[in-house]
């Protein structure tokens, strides 16, 4: 306390001359109309940067929950779509959901483990049960499809990747509508193959390889991946297809999975047949 | 000694009265105007205290400002001035000792140590001076043409009141 007080006597001085010219210039910027617009754009710049850089950061740390909304927002857009909606055609009543009736919906979820390097790849979501999730919903990403949940605890979901060697998606190539089966026999996880495409059929590179929406999971139009390179065995009818998949399952987070709401009836109708 | 207090009182109002009446009205080239009023702070005698250097300062330069519609600017550059007057003195050495009753002026102290001593403080004033009144760096060497060869201005000034009123002692 008596050093401070040393102090501050010892440099009464200066700390008068910092004092009467604080005060002078304060007379200046406050009374002088050319001073004080000067003054007040250069405070209300350096505030303003300081505030924007404050804000910036903020939008840094908060990325996550926006990347979630963003994702809620997508899946609710999604389940919007024509593609979610069963077409009827049979203008019986008029009733405005008669000619859209709703057959998938769609949640959005997150990849919380995954592999690509074995033959048979699972991945875990962080969504379950309790949030709607059940066995043979389809998941997808912006990018393509991604695989099929084959079981659900509580809160998380098991899902059978499109890179497991026991995987088949019902596949259609997008120009012609021909129907064949996507399939991975190890290898890259960027490419697949297509079988059951018969070799009078004509395809050529960069083909687009879409779901058929046949199988009743996924739903009609999602993207597989593209034709990479295909080649006819000797003696053989079909095709060997190697697709690009859209899909890099080695940098996956956010999914989609998608419901198909009309799946029971779809398999009860066809029962008595099988 | 009342004498003296005497003096220097009648000399802080004549040399106000002199710059706002007589001074401010030159604009000579358009920005050139001498400021002889700092006189006052040149003159004071050696073992003022410095607070009282201070408060003077800024008693004069805000009285200054009052008439010229400028508050605050001239205050500042007095201050600014004052506050390193103890240090210019011990930089310019006398001959003469620095001792009470002398008067840091031309006739106490010579002619030559007087033109230094007004130089460098009457630069610290107007630099500051000028700054203030520009308010911005990005014309810096003009402010500091402008502060330079208005200080020659004043020095010639404040000398030549020197040879007319203090010849006699």
């Amino acid at each position: 306390m008596r050093n401070l007080f040393n102090f501050f006597w010892r440099h009464s001085n200066f700390i008068l001359f910092l004092l009467l010219e604080f005060f002078a210039l304060l007379l200046v910027v406050n009374n002088n109309g050319y001073q004080k617009s000067v003054s007040y754009a250069w405070v209300s710049e350096k505030t303003g940067m300081i505030q924007s850089e404050y804000n910036s950061l903020w939008e840094y740390l908060n990325l996550k929950q926006t990347n979630k909304e963003l994702a809620a927002e997508n899946a609710r857009y999604r389940s919007l779509l024509k593609s979610s909606y069963l077409v009827t055609d049979t203008l019986v009543h008029f009733r405005k959901d008669s000619l859209y009736h709703q057959q998938y919906k769609t949640l959005s979820a997150q990849v919380i483990s995954n592999s690509t390097n074995s033959l048979t790849n699972y991945m875990q979501l962080n969504k379950g049960k309790l949030q709607g999730i059940s066995n043979d919903m389809a998941v997808v990403s912006p990018s393509g499809v991604v695989g099929i949940v084959v079981n659900t605890s509580p809160n998380f979901s098991w899902v059978m990747s499109l890179i497991n060697k026991e995987t088949r998606i019902s596949a259609r190539i997008k120009k012609n509508g021909q129907i064949g089966t996507i399939a991975w026999e190890g290898g890259s996880y960027r490419y697949a193959s297509l079988k059951d495409i018969p070799t009078y059929v004509r395809i050529s590179k960069g083909d687009t390889i879409i779901t058929s929406g046949y199988s009743h999971v996924f739903p009609e139009g999602q993207l597989i991946g593209v034709v990479n390179d295909f080649t006819i065995k000797g003696g053989e009818h079909f095709y060997t297809i190697n697709v690009r998949l859209g899909v890099d399952f080695n940098s996956l987070s956010h999914v989609y999975v998608i419901k198909n709401l009309l799946r029971e009836e779809q398999l009860k109708l066809e029962e008595p047949v099988k | 000694m009342s004498n003296q207090y005497l003096r220097i009182s009648l000399r802080f109002f004549v040399l106000i009265l002199i710059q706002v009446l007589l001074l401010n009205n030159i604009h000579f080239l358009g920005y050139i105007n001498p400021y002889i009023y700092i006189l006052f702070i040149l003159l004071l005698p050696f073992e003022t205290p410095r607070w009282v250097l201070l408060l003077s300062a800024f008693a004069l330069g805000f009285s200054i400002d009052l008439f010229s519609n400028s508050l605050g600017i001239h205050a500042a550059a007095t201050v600014f001035a004052a506050y390193f007057r103890p240090g210019v003195m011990r930089l310019i050495t006398s001959r003469k000792e620095y001792e009470p009753g002398v008067e840091p002026s031309i006739s106490d102290l010579g002619f030559q140590w007087f033109f230094m001593y007004a130089i460098v403080l009457t630069s610290l004033h107007h630099f500051m001076l000028f700054l203030l009144d520009v308010f911005r760096f990005s014309n810096f060497f003009s402010t500091l043409g402008h502060s330079i060869l208005n200080t020659l201005f004043t020095v010639l000034f404040i000398i030549l009141i020197q040879y007319v009123f203090y010849r006699k002692k």
